[in-house]
């Protein structure tokens, strides 16, 4: 064996080695500690009501917290890169901010600023609109921790393609609208896809900030990662690991339906 | 539809991309803007199909004033130089793109893409995908899908810019042909001067952002209005004040009154075509452009002494500023040598 060949096996067994213990033991030992006991236990920790609701909960978030986001993320990458104003240097380090930040200091800022003396809470509460401890809470909670995902993925996209397609849709007669629909769009969807896999997953499984702002009531604003902390905390093992496992298989469930669109549109 | 541009200036930061250009280009015709990179023909180009906005000046295609107008309202076919293929788009998809902004029936939009695809020779390959293609391919995919919605003009920005030598020359004479059988009026950038003369009625050549000669190729080559023609469409040496074509450099190997003595640098076969490179006594660079028949009746070696007899020289007198021609023509005996030349070729 060569001296390249040499290095290069001892670099795989590494960088393999380093990705097994670190990242696919651990999973594998929580599928395996969950099923110990065959399927029951699990499964009727996640059918109790409070495990339903954490995971209708989590749900809704995703649903309401990922289209705000990609919106979002969009329109603010297509502003940073198409139309780069004066302080966009300023704009594209503050949306990374919440990489940078705590989600427990997260949490703690949306406290401050909605809570019973918070700067936002009179208005709020006049206009009969309930923040923290409830739906909006989370949302927001979920929203903020999941901010730059689409952004950072779509940027690189659109500096990629350049602007000629854009310009060859317009010199064919394509309003704004049109491009972007027909031409933009479609060019930057894999960026755009990767970065709400990537939102979903991270509100699936958000903690630190929720559990501040949503109060951690089980059976109301509760959600799933909440629920696996308390069934953890109640020495409910097999609840936390059956919750756990769903996280686990939600969020391998958006990959996955990402990559076979990915083939479909390949083949 | 002609189309003329007049004193157009446009500033990008402190960069003057044009400096009052004005240029008319006569309905029908097949006109190339030519010039070295930052000379401003893209920026000219893009200003006409509305890609970039003048600081002032106008645009008036067919007698109208489009200078305000979007892209969108212009009716004029753009053709990109690295194609501007819509890569998740089919070959027919992009070609239809136009017609289904329009909202042309299904129907139709199938009759006129198939056509173009014909036109273009591309038939058969309608289901493929731009990644799919050759830059060639892609390239007459773009121009098919520029031409799919019958533009006033055709605008293309350096269209063969990043084909290799083979395909380019067969496109440029495709184009040429598409020319003749379309006759609509046609724009194209290039820094090429062989590509602009092989392919254009019309010339315009431009230099640091302003326009130096607008002609014929012939016109060009044989009156250049300045130093910068003069040396940008064609070759040439200097000699002395003097600008001389490689080819009307004659050398013999006995020296007279007019000759020049210089030594053979190198010597270098481009086919039928001889670039003999000599060194003058005063240090200067000079190339012969020789046949293969007259390089092998002198003999000559590289380290050689051999005398250049200039037989056409032009010099710039006065002011060297363009635009001011001031050409005086320098006429050298036409001797033996220039009949020879005549024969061989």
């Amino acid at each position: 064996m060569s001296r390249a060949t040499g290095s290069r096996w001892g670099l795989r067994v590494l960088g393999l080695g380093y990705v097994f213990l670190l990242l696919l033991l651990p999973l594998a030992f929580i599928f395996y500690k969950t099923f110990e006991d065959g399927i029951a236990p699990p499964f009727e920790a996640i059918t109790s009501p409070d495990g339903l609701h954490a995971l209708k909960l989590t749900l809704i978030t995703v649903a309401i917290a990922v289209p705000l986001n990609t919106v979002f993320g969009v329109i603010c990458a297509l502003l940073l890169v198409r139309h780069r104003g004066r302080g966009a240097a300023i704009v594209d380090s503050i949306i990374n901010l919440p990489f940078a930040m705590s989600p427990v200091v997260i949490g703690l800022s949306l406290f401050l600023l909605y809570g019973t003396h918070g700067w936002l809470e009179p208005g709020l509460a006049e206009a009969g609109i309930k923040v923290l401890f409830s739906l909006p809470g989370i949302v927001l909670a979920c929203v903020f921790v999941s901010l730059p995902f689409v952004v950072r993925e779509t940027v690189p996209v659109l500096q990629e393609i350049g602007t000629e397609q854009e310009q060859a849709a317009e010199t064919l007669g394509a309003n704004a609208w049109q491009t972007f629909w027909r031409v933009t769009l479609p060019a930057i969807r894999w960026g755009v896809g990767y970065g709400v896999i990537l939102t979903t997953a991270r509100v699936l499984g958000e903690f630190g900030a929720v559990s501040v702002v949503s109060g951690n009531i089980s059976g109301t604003t509760q959600t799933l990662p909440l629920f696996v902390a308390k069934q953890y905390e109640n020495f409910n093992l097999p609840g936390a690991f059956g919750a756990a496992v769903l996280l686990a298989l939600l969020a391998l469930l958006a990959v996955l339906v990402m990559n076979l669109m990915k083939r479909k549109e390949v083949a | 539809m002609g189309i003329t541009v007049e004193g157009a200036n446009k500033s990008f930061g402190d960069f003057q991309a044009l400096k009052d250009v004005s240029i008319e280009v006569p309905d029908g015709s097949l006109t190339a803007l030519l010039g070295p990179s930052g000379s401003g023909k893209s920026t000219l180009l893009r200003a006409i199909a509305g890609l970039e906005t003048l600081d002032t000046g106008r645009v008036v295609i067919d007698g109208d004033d489009v200078s305000t107008q979007p892209t969108q309202k212009r009716e004029v076919g753009f053709v990109f130089q690295h194609y501007a293929a819509f890569k998740h788009m089919t070959v027919y998809e992009n070609v239809g793109f136009g017609l289904k902004i329009r909202k042309m029936s299904k129907d139709k939009i199938s009759a006129r893409v198939h056509e173009l695809l014909d036109l273009v020779q591309l038939h058969g390959l309608a289901d493929r995908y731009p990644s799919q293609l050759s830059g060639g391919q892609r390239q007459r995919m773009a121009l098919a899908r520029a031409l799919a919605v019958e533009p006033q003009v055709l605008l293309l920005d350096e269209p063969f810019g990043a084909l290799d030598a083979k395909v380019r020359k067969d496109l440029r004479t495709w184009l040429r042909n598409l020319h003749e059988e379309m006759n609509v009026t046609t724009i194209f950038v290039t820094h090429d001067q062989e590509e602009a003369m092989d392919v254009a009625g019309q010339l315009v050549v431009m230099n640091e952002g302003r326009v130096e000669q607008t002609g014929s190729a012939d016109e060009l080559y044989e009156q250049p209005a300045n130093e910068f023609v003069m040396s940008f469409v064609g070759e040439v040496n200097m000699l002395g004040e003097h600008y001389v074509r490689p080819h009307d450099i004659e050398v013999v190997l006995d020296p007279d009154e007019r000759t020049e003595e210089g030594m053979v640098q190198r010597i270098v076969a481009l086919g039928f075509e001889i670039r003999v490179e000599f060194v003058l006594a005063d240090g200067t660079e000079v190339w012969a452009q020789l046949t293969r028949s007259e390089l092998q009746r002198l003999e000559l070696r590289e380290g050689q002494i051999a005398y250049l007899k200039p037989v056409q020289a032009k010099s710039f007198s006065g002011s060297p500023a363009p635009n001011h021609p001031g050409a005086s023509t320098l006429r050298g005996s036409h001797g033996g040598g220039e009949a020879e030349r005549s024969a061989a070729v």
